[in-house]
């Protein structure tokens, strides 16, 4: 038993020492964790930024003029003056996301108190902007309506006020989402690749049967990879979520880091498992990575990292139910922006090391096979 | 032979103080060298002395550094004359079938040669039967190359290379790993060519000194250099030796010649000794193919047992039985007695293996090496040490303790291997070729370590190998082919036994005898009428031009043959792109509805009922459990069983009737701010006709003047993800996967190295690319197929605009994005990185940049410059805009143009960046 410890840590060290060597794999992996994560987080935004926008003034009123004025930077483009006429073209070309159409007589229907109608044509397509821009724009229409009223005449004010308070990100702020998420799907991607390429180099270069021959089992083999490999990626993670994250990215984190950490311990069993799966299934590194791509898209697309798991449909939830990364999504999320503690979390812990077994007795039951069949 | 005098005055090839380095290393250093015209020159020395790399040179296939190579009258560095002359020279580089198709049949290898030269369909037919029948692989025609041995490979090989009638034919290494009886019909068959071309010069380079006995003309090399040149017997008797193989280690640079190179091995004491292996029927088979055929023998312990047999006879298999790496199919191995079982620990520590090639960790030194496997081999503690030190001075390695094993001269690899196969003292050692590739001193030392090992350690030796002179040395021998074991006993015995000639004539005595059952004549001679007659020197092959559409086809042709028999590529292309357009499509969705609620209602009136009434009412939430308090309330969003919670003050209906604006508070989860966002655009919108009906009831309405705000959702009137997602989803994976393959298949000739037949070849840049691009557009169209019926019968999504203008900008797009892939390929060197860049570069553009995540139009800076410049925003706004928006051909036709435009532009770089020449 100690003999075989002992050969699985020297078997790790000898992991780390060839990772160590691979410069190639090794900026890969600096780029990775901070750089990409940093670049995710700031670059991407789910607010509307830079909408176009189009409007159709036939009222040519001071009304119409103040609502055409009301929209301004980051949110949304100067708005293009266009004519009726043209609306349908300039939508067919995409060249904006939304036309607004104010129609005659606009301003004297509000101003005698008459119903008025202002349309927004939106372009429905531009599923991740349209439905907020629209809500934007509507807010935008009713104030300026409003203040343009409070002026003339003074209406009832609203029956019952609304505050909206969002909880864990007050201010919606996208960088937070962003970069754990990216955290998460670079945890994910590269210890796949690591453990993968680890495995198939050793097969390429025939040191895989050097292994065989000596008192080693194919466990052990596959163990000592596991540690080596995941202790690379956490002491990457670690230092992603101190210096990227909270440093560099100012993203203040609820819950406590340590057992965020250890959740990433526990989901790195199941990411292992998996590159050896996929190194043991393909025979060259070219398959290995083609695959690899196959997998890792899915893993990320439908791990609830890019959109809600609720936005699934039901029975696609219950397939994604079984993936591990969709658990570690919800514990990440949990802890870092809900600050939610051990308690909270353990059920998911459970379901990922529980999964992360089964397919680690799956993937060695296969590297065994595939062992004995060359 | 008029006019021979004046040939022979001209070199067919001179070199003039060449060298070439690969990085630190050199490889050439300064050669100059004139090669006779119309004769047989052999190029001789151990590996990785420059011999492949100066007949790459001499062929045209790599980029002279410095120095100057004259090829068939001119200078092989311009381009001109290498176009000119590469019709007259073949090239069949080292490796066993390394320029030919493994995926093809035989026929259709020789077949895409023959249309690469420019010949009609019956020229080719009549070349290939001929040479065919010549070489005796007629009877295989429709075999794949990958199912042939190796003899045959590299007859195949030759028939490849003498397609054209070649004035100059170079050949690397032709013979290494080859059965010695496919060796001998090997070297007859070129000498019945020669003898019908006399005019012909073959220049052959190898590693076994025995066969350069039978070459006009020697070069001998070492590190770079040129050690001797003349005939056979002009170098033995320049060097006072009467074998090639001691004038080459008395020609090396500080060779001492007291050194004899006879290596003396004593004799092994004779008493009976105990086994140490067994194997009794042992039979191996992969499928259908038997490699091993009940195999017996036995070996006593302290034996030298050799293994003698070529590339792929069975030897490596065997071993792996042995060491209980495979599990025999059938009978029984036995080491010391104990049956061997895959996977038993115990007979793996009294067991020491070396595999073919270099096995250890090259990224680790030398050093590290050893300390690594003591380690595994549970030495224990105090002796690792001492272990360590003893064998670093018996194998000589004190010197290189710190350098990386990759580092290392091959010769001390391989002392470094062996050092690590004994480190834990094994009784046995299994050693699989340990020596192929080492020069003839290095050879020595090395044997001189195992007769050292056997005669005072008594350990069991058990070698393979293909090197007779090697086989020579071994107490007793197996003579192993095609996975049969002909003949075991000792050398000198075996060659008495068939005539008693040398040992190499005894075993193709014994071949003969073995295979004399299975085929009547196996080695047909040539007559006169065998070859192609070349008489009409007319009738030469084309000169490379710019573009010829037949050659650009034989590139699609055979392309197009290899996509189809790899079922892991087919797999990649179609099943890869429909599982991701079942990701994609159900994946990625903005929709938000039924968002999971709670209210925390302190006030319980009628009002408050109502209010929470008209969010139930709605449709987009789903009420879950009540809350009690602000705590509950709290936890109940931390442990994410709500997004939304709602809190009613007390009194909030007392306030309602009194006009005192009670204050409702929405708690959203905001853990992902754009569904924070659009839960919070639901709020309020339900909020806001909430108010209205109030209104409306207490008849208030006139107080204010009703602005309504329509909002129209143009092309997507239920704002579903779907009708913008699904049509979005081909545009990403349309990009990522073609570009991906056609990097791939690129980058896979580099690394395979028939990329080489595109360099000696006179295919041009244009046709090689157009040619391996035409298969990927037509299998990207097929994905495109199978992408737009997922959309319309899967998901749902029909195309309202025109079909034909999305087709043909999928047409323009998938030659746009292949030819993105083309250009990749230029710049990488092996496949895995292919693939990871144009993942890389595809992905980030065709997601970010391209309007799935907001219009180009929005985009700002080198953003919006990445989209305007990348193919995926056209193809996109066409998908979107034929499948959903139902745009016309005509309000098409702009992103058509725009794709079409990509094409020559990515041409022509792709064109500019590959090279037609080595590095």
């Amino acid at each position: 038993m100690w003999q075989r410890l002992s050969s699985i840590f020297w078997l790790g060290t000898k992991e780390l020492r060839s990772l160590k060597r691979d410069k190639v794999l090794l900026a890969f992996l600096v780029y990775s964790f901070s750089l990409a994560i940093y670049v995710q987080a700031r670059g991407t935004s789910s607010d509307v930024h830079n909408a176009s926008i189009g409007i159709v003034d036939e009222d040519r009123s001071q009304l119409s003029r103040r609502i055409a004025n009301a929209f301004f930077e980051p949110n949304f483009n100067e708005p293009v003056l266009i004519e009726a006429g043209e609306v349908d073209a300039a939508m067919d070309a995409s060249r904006f996301m939304f036309v607004l159409d104010i129609p005659p007589n606009f301003e004297r229907h509000i101003v005698q108190g008459r119903p008025a109608e202002i349309q927004v044509n939106i372009d429905a397509t531009a599923m991740g902007q349209a439905g907020i821009g629209a809500n934007y724009i509507q807010a935008i229409v009713q104030r300026e309506v409003s203040r343009f009223q409070s002026r003339s005449d003074r209406s009832a004010p609203l029956a019952i006020e609304l505050v909206i308070r969002r909880a864990f990100n007050a201010n919606g702020n996208p960088v937070w989402f962003a970069s754990l998420m990216g955290l998460v799907n670079q945890v994910t991607m590269l210890t796949v690749i690591l453990t993968g390429a680890a495995l198939i180099r050793e097969r390429e270069h025939g040191t895989i049967e050097h292994l065989l021959v000596m008192p080693l089992t194919s466990l052990d083999i596959a163990l000592a990879k596991i540690w080596s490999n995941s202790l690379v990626i956490l002491l990457a993670a670690t230092f992603a979520v101190y210096v990227v994250i909270v440093r560099a990215l100012q993203v203040p984190v609820a819950g406590s880091i340590p057992l965020f950490l250890s959740g990433v311990a526990v989901y790195l069993f199941f990411a292992t498992a998996l590159g050896v799966f996929l190194g043991t299934v393909t025979r060259t590194m070219p398959q290995f990575a083609m695959l690899v791509i196959l997998i890792i898209v899915a893993l990320q697309m439908l791990s609830g990292g890019m959109t809600p798991i609720d936005s699934q449909p039901p029975w696609l939830q219950a397939i994604t139910f079984f993936l591990p990364s969709r658990h570690f999504v919800s514990v990440a999320q949990a802890i870092i922006y809900r600050g939610a503690g051990f308690s909270n979390v353990w059920p998911s812990f459970a379901t990922v090391a529980l999964m992360a077994f089964g397919f680690f007795a799956a993937a060695l039951a296969l590297f065994r096979r595939s062992i004995a069949s060359r | 032979m008029s006019g021979l005098g004046g040939i022979v005055e001209m070199p067919v090839v001179r070199l003039e103080s060449v060298v070439h380095r690969y990085g630190k290393t050199t490889a050439l250093a300064g050669i100059s060298l004139d090669v006779p015209n119309g004769q047989m020159i052999g190029l001789i020395g151990p590996d990785g002395v420059g011999k492949s790399t100066l007949m790459s040179l001499v062929a045209g296939a790599k980029i002279i550094q410095a120095g100057r190579i004259c090829v068939l009258r001119g200078d092989i560095r311009q381009r001109r004359h290498r176009d000119a002359v590469c019709t007259r020279i073949a090239f069949m580089p080292q490796g066993l079938g390394k320029n030919l198709y493994t995926q093809l049949s035989v026929f259709e290898n020789l077949d895409f040669f023959g249309r690469l030269y420019g010949q009609s369909k019956r020229e080719r037919r009549q070349r290939i039967d001929r040479l065919l029948s010549a070489t005796g692989l007629a009877p295989f025609p429709d075999r794949l190359v990958g199912q042939l041995s190796g003899g045959m490979k590299q007859k195949l090989g030759l028939c490849c290379a003498l397609i054209h009638d070649p004035d100059l034919l170079l050949l690397d290494e032709p013979t290494t790993g080859v059965d010695p009886l496919s060796r001998q019909q090997f070297w007859e068959l070129i000498d019945d060519i020669r003898s019908q071309r006399p005019q012909m010069s073959v220049l052959v380079s190898t590693a076994y000194m025995d066969e350069a006995n039978r070459f006009d003309w020697l070069i001998a090399m070492h590190a770079g250099r040129v050690l001797a040149t003349g005939s056979p017997s002009q170098i033995k008797s320049q060097t006072l030796r009467d074998s090639l193989e001691a004038a080459f280690v008395s020609l090396l640079p500080g060779s001492t010649d007291d050194r004899q190179a006879t290596l003396r091995i004593p004799p092994r004491p004779t008493n009976i000794e105990e086994l140490a292996i067994r194997a009794e029927g042992l039979t191996r088979r992969f499928g259908s193919f038997v490699a091993v055929d009940n195999v017996n023998f036995e070996i006593e312990r302290g034996e030298i047992f050799g293994f003698l047999g070529s590339n792929g006879c069975g030897k490596t298999t065997t071993m792996k039985m042995l060491t209980g790496l495979l599990p025999p199919s059938e009978g029984r191995a036995s080491l010391f007695g104990k049956a061997v079982e895959a996977g038993s620990l115990d007979v793996r520590r009294r067991v020491g293996y070396m595999s073919q090639s270099f096995s250890l960790y090259s990224e680790l030194t030398v050093r590290q090496n050893l300390w690594l496997h003591a380690r595994l081999f549970h030495l224990p503690w105090k002796l690792r040490r001492s272990r360590i030190e003893q064998l670093t001075k018996q194998f000589g390695l004190e010197s290189s303790l710190d350098q990386l094993a990759a580092q290392l001269p091959l010769g001390v690899r391989q002392r470094l291997s062996l050092a690590v196969a004994i480190i834990h003292q094994p009784e046995m050692l299994i050693l699989d070729e340990p020596t192929s590739g080492v020069d003839p001193v290095a050879r020595d030392h090395f044997w001189e370590l195992l007769v050292g090992l056997s005669r005072e350690e008594r350990v069991t030796i058990f070698i393979s190998t293909h090197f007779m002179n090697e086989a020579e040395r071994c107490d007793r021998i197996s003579l192993m082919h095609a996975g049969k074991v002909l003949a075991c006993d000792a050398p000198d015995k075996l060659s008495d036994a068939r005539g008693g000639g040398n040992l190499e004539q005894a075993f193709i005595a014994y071949i003969q005898t073995a295979e004399g059952s299975q085929f009547a004549t196996s080695a047909p001679r040539l007559t006169p009428a065998t070859l192609p007659a070349n008489t009409d020197t007319s009738s030469a092959p084309p000169a490379a031009s710019l573009f010829r559409l037949q050659r650009a086809l034989a590139y699609s042709h055979r392309e197009s043959l290899e996509i189809l028999r790899d079922p892991v590529r087919l797999g990649f292309a179609f099943i890869g792109s429909a599982l991701l357009m079942l990701v994609f499509g159900f994946g990625i969705t903005m929709d938000v509805n039924k968002i999971d609620f709670a209210v925390l209602d302190q006030d319980r009136s009628p009002e408050s009922r109502d209010y929470i009434g008209a969010l139930i009412g709605s449709n987009y939430f789903r009420q879950q459990t009540s809350l009690y308090s602000q705590d509950d309330l709290e936890r109940q969003l931390k442990e994410d069983r709500i997004s939304l919670a709602i809190e009613i003050p007390p009194n909030f209906g007392r306030e309602l009737r009194r006009g005192t604006r009670p204050q409702v508070s929405a708690w959203i989860d905001g853990s992902n701010p754009s569904r924070a966002s659009t839960v919070e655009g639901y709020v309020q919108g339900v909020h806001a006709s909430h108010l209205r009906d109030l209104a409306m009831k207490g008849g208030h309405l006139s107080a204010r003047p009703d602005l309504r705000i329509e909002q129209r959702f143009r092309y997507n009137p239920t704002f579903q993800s779907v009708y913008a997602m699904v049509p979005s989803v081909p545009a990403i994976l349309l990009v990522l996967i073609p570009s991906i393959l056609m990097a791939v298949s690129v980058v896979k000739e580099k690394e395979l190295g028939s990329i080489m037949n595109f360099y000696v070849t006179p295919t041009s840049r244009l046709e090689f690319l157009l040619g391996k691009q035409i298969p990927y557009v037509g299998m990207g169209l097929v994905s495109f197929g199978v992408l737009t019926i997922m959309d319309v019968f899967l998901f749902g999504v029909p195309i309202k605009g025109s079909g034909l203008m999305l087709l043909a900008c999928a047409v323009a797009y998938i030659i746009a994005v292949t030819g993105i892939g083309l250009l990749i390929s230029s710049f990488t060197s092996s496949q895995v990185a292919a693939v990871f860049v144009t993942t890389i570069v595809t992905i980030l553009p065709s997601i970010q940049f391209s309007g799935l995540m907001q219009p180009v139009s929005t985009l700002e800076g080198t953003a919006h410059w990445m989209g305007v410049f990348w193919p995926t925003t056209y193809y996109m706004h066409a998908s979107v805009g034929a499948f959903t928006k139902g745009l016309t051909a005509t309000q098409l036709v702009g992103d058509f143009l725009a794709l079409v435009a990509f094409f020559p532009v990515l041409t022509l770089l792709a064109t500019a960046a590959l090279r037609k020449q080595e590095q």
